[in-house]
């Protein structure tokens, strides 16, 4: 199962990005294979529909689970048609972010936040 | 002659200036702040006709689709997503480029109208009133102020623009003579005016500053002006009695105090129209 986290570095001691669209990278970490990759997120210096963009690079690399703080609107509309799992976590380390998964202490995504991580409101 | 009332800072006065301004030059009112056009609370006109503000979207026809993720590869704006054997379209965020259009081997997008919002057109006091509305809920303005401003009288207008310096201030800006940027003796104020003239310096349009809630002779303003070398157009002082009138809905010049400041400030504007 590959497992997409965003994140604000590249390593496993890196904090978990509460921000999803605008987060710096993805963590695709495989449970499988126990390999992992690190690449920049596309959203990231898009002018506009930075989640949509970033939900099309995650489906793109096949992923099957999002950890992330939030969905707007947009993204959300993508990945549950994808049929991607998400689920919301807090800023910890990416590490201990998996650990949590897979403990099955994570909860899963299934409304979207508000648009703009609720940017003046 | 297009004169555009500008300001960097939201609540400077933009539209106080622009509705008052318009009656004493008898000139046209053009309200470009389309996200919120209040001009036609003060002027009221009447006779109004509206006009639908359409934009293009792509549709797709899924019996020619062969989900080939073309055209949400080449989308600038993300407006297009590919997902297993379906592409979804997010409408809101499509600029009716047509680069999808193009890019699509399979003749599977054709472009359909959406109206986002209305440009409506009257009379109040023997002047023209024109503004744009923007439906509640769609992101993008600039379609609305570009057909707006298509086909303006040969008179004079008064384009009263949406605050700050953003695209919406930056189309109102393409076929101007003269800016007018009102701003208040606030730090704030001050700040968002430079953005301003830094916007209105790069079309090398002449302006002059309107100070709205003018506390004294000398403030951060008239010395900012002085340095940058940028006439003072005229102000209008700060005190209860006109925020007062304001708040009732009645136009400023009404009263013939009042009156006498935007005839300074016309005045004024009359003069700086000369120097193109």
């Amino acid at each position: 199962m590959k497992i997409a986290i965003s994140a604000t570095g590249k390593d496993i001691d890196s904090l978990l990005d509460m921000r999803f669209g605008r987060c710096d990278f993805f963590q695709i970490h495989d449970s499988e294979s126990e390999e992992f990759k690190v690449v920049e997120n596309k959203g990231q210096s898009s002018g506009g529909g930075s989640g949509i963009a970033a939900s099309q690079q995650l489906i793109d690399e096949n992923v099957n689970v999002i950890i992330t703080g939030n969905l707007g609107p947009n993204a959300f509309k993508i990945i549950e048609k994808a049929d991607i799992k998400s689920y919301k976590c807090g800023n910890i380390s990416i590490k201990n972010a998996l650990e949590k998964f897979k403990n099955d202490e994570l909860e899963e995504i299934i409304i979207a936040g508000l648009a703009h991580n609720a940017m003046g409101h | 002659m297009n004169i555009a009332v500008l300001s960097g800072k939201g609540g400077t006065g933009k539209t106080t200036v622009s509705t008052n301004l318009a009656l004493v030059l008898k000139a046209n009112y053009i309200d470009c702040d389309v996200e919120e056009p209040n001009g036609f609370i003060f002027l009221k006109p009447s006779d109004i006709n509206k006009k639908e503000v359409e934009v293009e979207n792509p549709f797709i026809d899924y019996a020619k689709c062969t989900h080939c993720g073309d055209c949400s590869n080449v989308c600038q704006f993300n407006a297009l997503a590919r997902v297993k054997e379906c592409i979804i379209l997010f409408e809101k965020l499509c600029h009716s480029c047509g680069v999808c259009k193009i890019v699509c081997k399979h003749g599977a997008i054709e472009y359909e109208k959406r109206t986002i919002g209305v440009i409506e057109d009257g009379n109040s006091n023997d002047i023209q009133c024109k503004r744009g509305v923007l439906n509640v809920g769609e992101p993008m303005a600039v379609p609305i102020i570009k057909e707006l401003l298509k086909n303006l009288n040969s008179g004079t207008n008064i384009l009263d623009c949406s605050p700050g310096t953003s695209c919406n201030v930056v189309n109102t800006l393409q076929n101007v003579d003269l800016a007018v940027l009102v701003t208040e003796p606030s730090e704030f104020g001050l700040h968002d005016l430079k953005m301003a003239v830094e916007l209105v310096r790069k079309f090398t349009i002449p302006m002059g500053i309107v100070i709205n809630k003018n506390t004294s002779d000398e403030n951060i303003i008239t010395k900012y002006c002085r340095e940058e070398n940028i006439p003072l157009l005229g102000y209008l002082p700060y005190r209860r009695d006109i925020a007062k009138q304001y708040s009732t809905g009645a136009m400023l010049i009404e009263n013939k105090e009042y009156r006498s400041f935007f005839k300074n400030i016309a005045k004024n504007v009359k003069e700086a129209s000369l120097w193109n």
